[in-house]
């Protein structure tokens, strides 16, 4: 961010932020006048204002890595065609604009507010067609069916997240987190789009309706709860052994002490 | 023992000499001094330690009765969610807990505070005699002499091949887990080869529906099975065998030896999902790092490099699928497996 307000006064920032405007615009009006169908229903929500409002967000916040016209640099990639759905899903969990370099961006505290994230995600949909943020009907689990949510769960999702949705560790420090507390709509763009290295699910992988089962699932577990008592993270035998090693053990040496002192 | 601080080397009693046996020797400590109990001299603590195992005892009819509250009021109220399931659950468990304890700590305390503490000295039995000993090699001797197992080769003999023939049927047992009334060989032809072939589609699992090559976006991964597996003979074990991962990345970043050139659709690869370790199934897929992790034993295969293990005790490679597409774009595998999938055995080569 510093290198960027530091060459903000540099005397051809205004020109380049001109040439890149004049650009832009003109693509979109290029754009919008030839897109098929498909496309035009993706990028109607967005009006020409939050188009704007959100290139001046990219460029101050997300340009430094992810290139001033989203084409990409070294540090990022190309955000060309990812759609309103990966916006809207990085952004809106707050891993984006990450924090520092790591095995992988992590979820933390939102930098922006919804309509902030609406202009950003209105202005990375205009650069290319990609899946758009889902609407209310896919996203309502009264209309799924969480039997076979869980039958498309267990097949795609649940060598990763693991059966009961706790999450789980994959190679050199990255891991797919717990899908507990993650938003309806949330889960749906992740499925979408495949965020950092989680592979894409598209709708001819898994229909819509098939995500909202997928939603349905999750959303039903959740509030099920684990019917076998503390499920200590989901996460398996890891935490279970250390439970038992530690209470279990902890608990039978204190009663062997007992056992063997002499009353007072 | 002797007081080591003084004196020298050169005086007795500082090293011990070979006829200094009774200086190695611990005299006999004998019983600690008996101490008396709070509750032995004092009747307070004796009544209060009465009352102390009562309430345990107590508390282990309290737990009883939890378990039938737990169990007859919780238990029916008709349809149960999961959540009043839960809390029956910890319920029945808590009550059984405390009334076993309470019986359990309430006996142990009793016992360590009222009942008699004196201590006894039982000498150990004596050890047995020579002419005890002897008594029982007359008894052996007796009856190697009565049954003339010595003097009767004949039944020694048989009796040896009998006992020795007589575990074999078990280990032969095992051949009855098989149930298909195949012969080894075929059993071991039954492990090279899967129900892909030439021509048959890949299609989605679980639904079966078939895959176009335009479905496969760049960084997608479809868990795919063959065509018509649901009506195959033993499904379940031919959908062990022939399950795969149809993933797609981009054809410049992919290795690709020679034989190979045509075995991918502009980027779309597909692999056997049976780790070639012990055959847990593999889909951990990165779609950057283009590593493929098996959640058993971490081992990693690089899916730039044909899938060639980097990191782990995974033996060899996951065998790759021939795949091209059909008349009407739909994915279809070219033949079988070229190798046979999941871990080595014997037959393997």
């Amino acid at each position: 961010m510093k290198a960027l307000s530091k060459k903000r006064r540099h005397p051809l920032a205004a020109v380049a932020l001109l040439l890149f405007g004049l650009l832009v615009t003109g693509s979109l009006y290029t754009a919008a006048g030839s897109v098929s169908e498909a496309k035009a229903a993706d990028t109607t929500s967005a009006s020409v204002t939050d188009v704007e409002e959100g290139q001046k967000l990219f460029v101050a916040n997300c340009a430094t890595c992810h290139g001033m016209s989203a084409e990409g640099t070294a540090d990022g990639p190309s955000l060309i065609g990812v759609g309103a759905a990966a916006v809207d899903f990085q952004v809106g969990t707050g891993r984006m604009p990450m924090q520092m370099q790591g095995p992988q961006a992590q979820a933390k505290p939102v930098q922006f507010d919804d309509d902030q994230i609406s202009q950003l995600s209105a202005y990375v949909a205009s650069l290319g067609a990609g899946p758009a943020i889902p609407d209310e009907d896919s996203l309502d689990t009264t209309k799924g069916d969480a039997a076979h949510g869980g039958t498309v769960f267990r097949v795609n999702c649940a060598m990763c997240h693991n059966a009961a949705a706790g999450g789980g560790a994959l190679t050199r420090g990255k891991f797919a987190p717990t899908l507990a507390g993650v938003s309806e709509k949330h889960i749906y763009e992740a499925m979408a789009t495949g965020p950092q290295n989680m592979p894409v699910f598209n709708d001819s992988n898994i229909t819509p309706d098939e995500k909202r089962d997928v939603i349905t699932f999750l959303k039903t577990i959740e509030a099920n709860g684990s019917a076998g008592g503390a499920a200590l993270g989901n996460l398996g035998p890891v935490a279970e052994g250390l439970f038992v090693w530690t209470a279990g053990l902890g608990i039978i040496i204190a009663f062997t002490i007992w056992l063997t002192s002499r009353p007072s | 023992m002797g007081d080591h601080s003084h004196g020298s080397p050169e005086e007795s009693g500082t090293v011990a000499k070979a006829d200094d046996v009774a200086q190695d020797r611990f005299p006999d400590p004998g019983l600690p001094p008996h101490r008396p109990r709070l509750a032995d001299r004092d009747p307070r603590a004796a009544k209060r330690h009465e009352r102390q195992v009562a309430l345990l005892f107590t508390i282990s009819i309290i737990g009883t009765l939890f378990f039938f509250v737990a169990y007859f009021v919780l238990g029916h109220l008709g349809e149960m969610t999961f959540a009043e399931l839960r809390v029956q659950n910890a319920a029945l468990g808590l009550g059984t807990a405390f009334a076993m304890l309470g019986i359990g700590v309430g006996i142990v305390h009793w016992a360590k505070t009222l009942m008699p503490d004196h201590e006894l000295v039982e000498q150990r039995h004596e050890i047995s005699s020579e002419k005890d000993r002897q008594d029982a090699v007359d008894i052996i001797d007796t009856v190697i002499e009565e049954t003339g197992i010595k003097r009767r080769p004949l039944i020694r003999n048989t009796l040896i091949g009998a006992i020795a023939l007589a575990p074999i049927p078990a280990i032969f047992m095992f051949r009855d887990l098989d149930r298909t009334g195949k012969t080894a060989h075929q059993m071991i032809e039954q492990m090279r080869h899967t129900l892909w072939d030439t021509g048959v589609r890949l299609t989605r699992d679980p639904s079966g529906t078939p895959i176009k090559a335009s479905d496969v976006q760049l960084g997608s991964a479809f868990h795919v099975i063959p065509e018509g597996l649901e009506n195959a003979e033993n499904m379940l074990n031919e959908k062990a065998k022939a399950v795969v991962l149809l993933m797609r990345m981009d054809p410049q970043e992919m290795n690709i030896s020679a034989g190979r050139e045509d075995w991918h659709v502009d980027g779309i690869v597909a692999y056997s999902k049976i780790c070639t370790h012990v055959g847990c199934p593999i889909a951990l897929y990165e779609q950057h790092t283009h590593h493929l992790l098996c959640p058993c034993h971490q081992s990693t295969f690089d899916l730039a490099n044909e899938c060639k293990v980097i990191f782990g005790p995974a033996g060899h490679a996951l065998p790759q699928l021939p795949i091209t597409v059909d008349a009407d774009g739909y994915l279809v595998a070219q033949s079988d497996f070229h190798e046979p999938v999941g871990p080595s055995y014997w037959e393997r080569g």
